[in-house]
């Protein structure tokens, strides 16, 4: 803790949010993390990347605790994630995320699925929940499906209700697991938009996505990840024109050559 | 030359008629009630036929002679002057009663089972399991005569009475609690009582508002409590108690006064309730676990905490599958309380099915009767059941 505040008063322009320190994870006997270090600045957008079962999902998990480290430290944005039940509800609602599923509550009407933590949760007013909700809807273009029912919508639409969803709880990080792997191709297009304005308005974001576009286009690292480890990070320039490693370059030419 | 022309003009018109979907399907349907029809009929014309060999009438005037039995458990007036068709009243509310009671206490005591199936605290989680798989898996009629069994011997004989405040008396003959006597201020309270309920129903609406509004959100369960149960008791003491209390008192080698709940009541209201209990326990984790695990994650993730993500999210998508299943056990519970019988509880069959029938010989009737209102009892369970699914499911969509 005293760390990250350090860091942010040597350089105010770089406030560190996110601070993984020497974090490892095992799933029985399975070491599915390995000693992971990452430290995330405000503002700053990552992409990670990597082969199936390498760990992406469980890393950004951890995040929000939705999974349980064993090893090391997670400290978000000066909340270390312990066994404390409070502090983890107090992270969560700082740290939005994205499913691949979409995870919208099919008992609510788009409307209410945006309320619904900011009333239980920050305990606003309907009103002004459902004022904001509207103002993210709009930002995701679209208003006038808010008194639907999830089930009513197509998959692109349900995803950027999700994102909606997660913004109006105000958050400072969010983490998209797969956004857009469970999407119709021509759906892609209209969620990566959504998130692309949103890393253009400054959003903290952790990705872990197949798009590579999206990759080259907004984010300020690129993280490759490999068996439970950080193999390699980079800007995405350097990323993608000059890996250093043999396992990016075999996955590189793997994913670009499809 | 006509008629060969018009026979196969004939098998046209029949194999139209059955080709066609909705024409066949009244021929069906018309087929299919004729013959129920026909197979009612003989059997009702058979059983006449038996019962005038043997020199019986159908005939239900015998529900107007006095009955000449005892009823020991009866909701309205009842002696052995009374008649067979008021011992049948008596039956019908002792039935009733067991049900609705059997029915709430089998809903608490089911969902508590349900979410504790479900805790991942492994002692919690593996006494819920034991607890269902042994009630279970044992005949519910051992159940109802092992609870029965147990409140006649293990508890004393009224002489050697537990007495709970010298007022309510434990014995093997029920428990016996002071009966209270209303005296007319009484009325007041009564009328407060009713007031705090209509308070409450425009309270709980106002804190809707309030939370619409400003976001905070009152405690409203505890104010609920604290005015339906505080204004009637606060008023009931200043109004100078307006009751008096027939206090059960041992005369001979019973207690008189006072009220008695039987131990056959008891009996079969745990016997039920509790086997019951154990089938809504698994159909709630069923239901909870129907859920896809990502809806919780969700919630979690929005910073939702475990409770109000089990309240908000989670049960009310779960219900909708508990819903129909949950019908079948109310079903079940109301239908197994026929049982009471071997316990000597006083219910429909025990009375105008047992002994009015013996008394009289009128099986037919008599039977009649039970089976209309075990009939009509159910359809009013599923009519109120399917009215609240129905109800849940718009919520979905
Ligand atoms: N609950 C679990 N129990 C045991 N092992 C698990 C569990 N969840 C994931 N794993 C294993 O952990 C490893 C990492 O899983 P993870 O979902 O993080 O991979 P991923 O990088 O997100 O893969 P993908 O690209 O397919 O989503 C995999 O080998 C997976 O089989
Ligand atoms: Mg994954």
């Amino acid at each position: 803790m005293n760390e990250t505040a350090d860091k942010s008063n040597d350089n105010p322009e770089k406030e560190i949010v996110i601070v993984i320190r020497k974090m490892h994870k095992w799933y029985g006997q399975f070491h599915v993390l390995k000693d992971i270090n990452l430290n995330v600045e405000r503002g700053e957008k990552i992409v990670i990347c990597g082969p199936s079962g390498s760990g992406k999902s469980t890393l950004i998990r951890c995040i929000n605790r939705l999974e349980e480290h064993q090893d090391g430290e997670i400290i978000v944005d000066g909340t270390e994630l312990t066994n404390d039940l409070k502090n983890v509800e107090l992270v969560r609602r700082e740290v939005g995320m994205v499913f691949q599923h979409f995870n919208l509550f099919p008992h609510l009407t788009v409307l209410d699925n945006c309320t619904l933590a900011p009333i239980w949760v920050r305990k606003e007013p309907r009103e002004e929940a459902e004022a904001t909700a509207m103002e993210y809807l709009e930002r995701v273009k679209i208003p006038d499906q808010a008194n639907k029912f999830p089930g009513q919508l197509s998959g692109g639409q349900q995803q950027r209700v999700a994102i909606a969803r997660s913004l109006c709880m105000k958050p400072r990080v969010m983490l998209f697991d797969e956004p857009t792997s469970a999407l119709d191709p021509e759906m892609i297009k209209e969620v990566l938009d959504v998130m692309i304005e949103l890393a253009n308005v400054g959003m903290t974001m952790l990705c872990v996505t197949h798009e590579m576009g999206f990759a080259k286009t907004v984010a300020d690292r690129v993280i490759f990840m490999d068996e439970g480890e950080i193999i390699e990070q980079n800007k995405p320039h350097d990323f993608f024109d000059s890996p250093q490693h043999d396992r990016t370059k075999l996955f590189l030419s793997q994913i670009l050559n499809h | 030359m006509a008629e060969t022309v018009a026979v196969p003009s004939q098998r046209n018109v029949i194999s139209r008629l059955w080709n066609d979907k909705e024409s066949r399907s009244v021929i069906i349907q018309v087929l299919t009630i004729s013959l129920v029809f026909a197979f009612l009929a003989y059997i009702i014309h058979n059983a006449v036929v038996n019962l005038q060999a043997i020199g019986k009438g159908f005939s239900y005037n015998f529900l107007w002679q006095p009955s000449s039995y005892d009823i020991n458990q009866h909701l309205i007036d009842y002696d052995s002057r009374s008649t067979h068709f008021r011992a049948m009243l008596v039956g019908i509310l002792n039935t009733i009663l067991v049900a609705v009671c059997g029915i709430v206490l089998a809903s608490i005591v089911g969902f508590v089972l349900g979410v504790l199936r479900l805790s991942k605290n492994w002692i919690v989680n593996r006494l819920a399991y034991c607890y269902i798989e042994y009630v279970r898996n044992v005949p519910v009629l051992l159940h109802i005569l092992l609870v029965h069994g147990l409140i006649v011997h293990a508890f004393p004989v009224p002489r050697q009475a537990i007495s709970i405040g010298d007022v309510t008396f434990m014995t093997n003959r029920g428990i016996f609690s002071p009966k209270p006597l209303y005296e007319p201020l009484f009325l007041v309270v009564i009328v407060l009582f009713v007031l705090a309920l209509a308070f409450m129903w425009w309270f709980k609406r106002h804190a809707q508002k309030v939370q619409d509004e400003t976001g905070k959100r009152y405690p409203v369960f505890w104010i609920g409590l604290g005015t339906i149960v505080g204004i009637p008791l606060v008023s009931f003491f200043l109004l100078g108690s307006p009751i008096t209390w027939d206090v059960p008192a041992l005369k001979g080698f019973n207690f008189t006064g006072g009220m008695v709940v039987r131990p056959e009541f008891i009996a079969l209201l745990l016997a039920l309730s509790l086997y019951t209990a154990a089938f809504i326990g698994e159909i709630v984790r069923a239901g909870i676990l129907g859920i896809y695990y990502g809806q919780t994650e969700a919630s979690y993730a929005l910073g939702i905490n475990r409770g109000r993500t089990l309240s908000l999210v989670v049960i009310p998508q779960a219900l909708r599958i508990i819903v129909p299943p949950l019908t079948s056990q109310y079903l079940n519970l109301m239908k197994n309380s026929s049982l009471a019988v071997a316990i000597g509880y006083m219910d429909i069959v025990a009375t105008i099915g047992g002994i009015s029938l013996n008394q009289t010989g009128r099986e037919m009737e008599c039977m009649i009767i039970v089976l209309t209102l075990y009939l009509v009892m159910s359809l009013i369970i599923s009519m109120i059941m399917n009215w609240y699914n129905k109800r849940i499911k718009l919520v979905e969509r």
